[in-house]
């Protein structure tokens, strides 16, 4: 070796310098034996930001918060064995979400590999369905190039979380450093551009439409902020009604009079309606998801689909569409809006008018009505509870991540998103401890914006840990919780299916969260009754430090509508404020969750 | 309207070219096992002189829907190259071999041995008590003489599974 030119940059160096050139500017993780080698170079750069979580799984969803609130990928490091395995529910979670995430994980030397030895675990093993791709490191020439390419392809195409497994030798010797490739891939070739003839033929399926609807996802969001503009165009062009899915909530502006809410189980009667009678559907960037289509042979059954999806395993996977077009949302919108200027058909505005007016009477339904009482010592309603919180946060720059259950599905029906990449709640996997290292990933990339974590008692609980990296780095997340003592959904359905025996789903022993915040060197607020409520919001938006506000809510409300397990759209159960009976649900239904 | 969904179940040859990389295999039969999809049949070895490429070919069983379901998800995995559907797009050639082991004396033994030129299978080891037969062809020819051999003492048997390629111009 020639000194006089080769100056050895261990692997771990090699390793920030690709970070770097990717953009990396903040990392999630949590150090261990197998990745000091990087925590040394860390701590000898300033460029990349290390924030030191308290679980490995909370680093993930921090991660994960970055990446959906910015658009960028988001970057985990965490040591070999547990701290990998800690890792992969949140890996499963970006997954089943397409979020981009890298996922850096320690591995024991190359010579020890498959020896059992401490804190190794088979990881790319463990992890291959739990990312979109896995790599393990095995020569140090090929380091670089595989981070290059784990950033590319976890944003490119579907995005999702990649893993990089590092055995600690490769990060000890010296490694090469190259640039990022400039050509294509040599197997990866994921496709964007859709096809021009089936972009003309869903042109005129939807201009001859006399019914048509568009159902918007994740993939709106995921396509970048021009496809949510270009959507509120495409919108207003076809003069369709627009209804998204739990993951695509502020691609189209609630407030747009043509905006119906979320549909799906918990949607709204006027989306599901809707999504049942049309004629022409439109699905943007969604997947046919179980619980937005209910019962699959009772799904919109009148209808022409069209679905345009950058995952080819995504279309005619649940539903069989009739002009499928994979390709990029926003190069896909684009093509769309310019076949629709370009194609002389004239729509039937009359029919659509029609159409409208059913809309109407179905919305005058206001299938999410619910009576809140203002006399004094009044129970507070939980959907009373985050309508105030919208209308006192509407005006700032404001983040929503959740947790899951209950306290999830009125902030999807109850907030109103009027942007893209505000809203981060996990969708698919439905990961109850989400929302509060998501929201702390929000912070860190938003530091001067409103970020709150609405949760429910139980599922805070998950990560609560994570509220000594909110003191740590001066992250000042508010946490709303919705504390109705119970798991509420899982309390819910045991009401609904089975014979209201609540197994399990009591929140026994819970802490006391004004104490436990202030041990966190967090301000603890609590809202007993309808008189503290807006008090208490109040204070906590203006406070610069992290939050906790113990919002006392009635123990048994429901969420309504509801499609019950195994029902069609049109058989929704409305709340109570609608007086309908609860009806059977058969056995059937009763196996799906 | 919702299409009318085949529910007719066909078998599907599929040939993947793979990067020769670890793990490639285990991507695979995840995804098979991981969806509930049927392997019938699954060989893999890599084809090109650097070897950096392999090729898997499954014979997996489903309904028209399953089966393009299966080729969109092969097709997603990050080092696979190409996914063609050997049964759908033209003639192909497919063939296995099988090494069989007939234990017998006699007349059994005697019947086995003329069979076996029937079916054009080599004996490669033989001992006063047993044959190894050697048997390339589709797999109902193997399944046939496997059938024939049961009675005349059929004693083990290893096959390698499908391999398969296009007939004519038409490469992968």
């Amino acid at each position: 070796m020639n000194a006089l030119n080769t100056i050895a940059v261990s692997g771990a160096e090699t390793l920030l310098r690709a970070l770097r050139a990717q953009g990396v500017d903040v990392i999630f993780g949590y150090p261990g034996g197998a990745v000091l080698p990087i925590y040394d170079a860390l701590f000898q750069q300033n460029a990349i930001r290390h924030i030191l979580v308290r679980h490995e799984q909370a680093a993930v969803h921090a991660a994960e918060g970055y990446a959906r609130s910015t658009g960028k990928t988001g970057v985990v490091l965490v040591t070999s064995g547990p701290g990998a395995t800690n890792a992969v529910t949140g890996l499963v979670d970006a997954l089943m979400d397409s979020i981009p995430v890298v996922c850096l994980t320690g591995q024991v030397p190359t010579h020890l590999i498959g020896n059992d030895a401490f804190q190794e675990a088979d990881t790319t093993g463990i992890t291959r369905q739990a990312t979109k791709h896995n790599y393990l490191v095995k020569r140090s020439e090929d380091l670089a190039r595989i981070v290059h390419e784990a950033f590319y392809v976890a944003r490119t195409g579907r995005p999702g979380p990649v893993l990089i497994d590092l055995p600690k030798d490769i990060l000890i010797n010296p490694a090469p450093y190259d640039e990022p490739a400039t050509g294509p891939h040599r197997s990866y070739r994921p496709r964007t551009e859709p096809d021009a003839a089936r972009i003309a033929e869903a042109v005129r399926l939807i201009k001859t439409a006399r019914r048509p609807i568009l159902y918007t996802g994740g993939g709106i969001i995921n396509a970048g902020p021009e496809a949510s503009v270009l959507l509120g165009e495409f919108a207003r062009l076809t003069g369709a009604p627009v209804t998204s899915t739990l993951m695509g909530l502020g691609a189209f502006p609630a407030a747009n009079p043509a905006f119906l809410g979320m549909l799906g189980m918990h949607g709204t009667y006027e989306a599901n309606l809707a999504m049942h009678g049309c004629d022409v559907m439109v699905n943007l960037g969604a997947r046919f998801d179980d619980r937005v289509t209910g019962r699959l042979n009772a799904f919109s059954p009148g209808s022409k689909k069209i679905h345009v999806d950058i995952d080819p395993a995504n279309i005619n996977k649940n539903v069989v569409v009739d002009v499928p077009i994979v390709a990029d949302a926003t190069l896909a919108l684009r093509a769309l809006i310019e076949a629709w200027k370009s194609d002389a058909t004239r729509q039937d505005r009359g029919a659509l008018a029609d159409w409208w007016a059913r809309i109407e009477t179905w919305r005058a339904k206001d299938c999410l009505k619910f009576t809140q009482s203002f006399e004094p010592g009044a129970i507070i309603k939980p959907q009373h509870a985050i309508k105030r919180l919208w209308e006192l946060t509407r005006d700032r720059e404001t983040y929503i991540t959740t947790e899951v259950g209950q306290h999830q599905m009125w902030a999807a029906q109850h907030y109103r998103f009027e942007h893209p990449n505000r809203w981060m709640t996990s969708g698919g996997l439905g990961t109850m401890g989400y929302g509060l290292p998501a929201a702390m990933g929000t912070q860190l990339a938003h530091p001067d914006a409103l970020v709150i974590d609405i949760a429910g008692e139980a599922s805070i609980l998950m990560n609560i840990q994570e509220m000594g990296t909110l003191a740590q780095y001066r992250l000042p997340v508010k946490i709303f919780i919705l504390n109705n003592e119970y798991m509420g959904m899982v309390r819910q359905w045991q009401e609904l299916l089975h014979g209201s025996r609540y197994s399990e789903s009591y929140s026994a022993a819970l802490p006391d969260f004004v104490k436990l915040a202030e041990s966190f060197h967090a301000v603890g607020l609590r809202a007993n009754t309808i008189d503290d409520l807006d008090r208490v919001i109040m204070d906590m938006i203006a406070s610069d430090q992290p939050v906790i506000a113990d919002i006392h809510v009635d123990r048994f409300e429901n969420c309504f509508p509801m499609i019950p397990s195994g029902a069609a759209h049109n058989d929704m159960i409305l709340g109570p404020e609608h007086e309908q009976e609860a009806r059977d649900i058969t056995d059937e239904g009763l196996v799906l969750v | 309207m919702n299409a009318i969904v085949e529910q007719t179940l066909r078998s599907a040859t599929i040939s993947v070219l793979v990067e020769n990389e670890s793990g490639v295999l285990a991507r695979v039969i995840g995804l098979f096992s991981g969806r509930g999809y049927n392997i019938d049949s699954l060989t893999v070895a890599p084809v090109e002189d650097d070897r950096r490429k392999s090729r898997i070919t499954i014979v997996t069983t489903g309904t028209e829907l399953v089966i393009d379901q299966i080729k969109a998800q092969l097709d997603r995995l990050v080092p696979v190259y190409r996914v063609s559907d050997l049964s759908r797009e033209g003639p192909h050639l497919a063939r296995e071999l099988a090494l069989i082991k007939v234990i017998g004396q006699n007349q059994n033994r005697a019947e086995a041995l003329r069979l076996a030129d029937a079916f054009r299978a080599r004996v490669i080891d033989a001992t006063t008590e047993s044959f190894v037969f050697e048997l390339t062809g589709a797999t109902d020819k193997l399944d046939a003489f496997l059938d024939l051999m049961r009675p005349l003492g059929l004693a083990e048997v290893s096959r390698t599974g499908v391999a398969a390629i296009a007939r004519g111009t038409r490469t992968i």
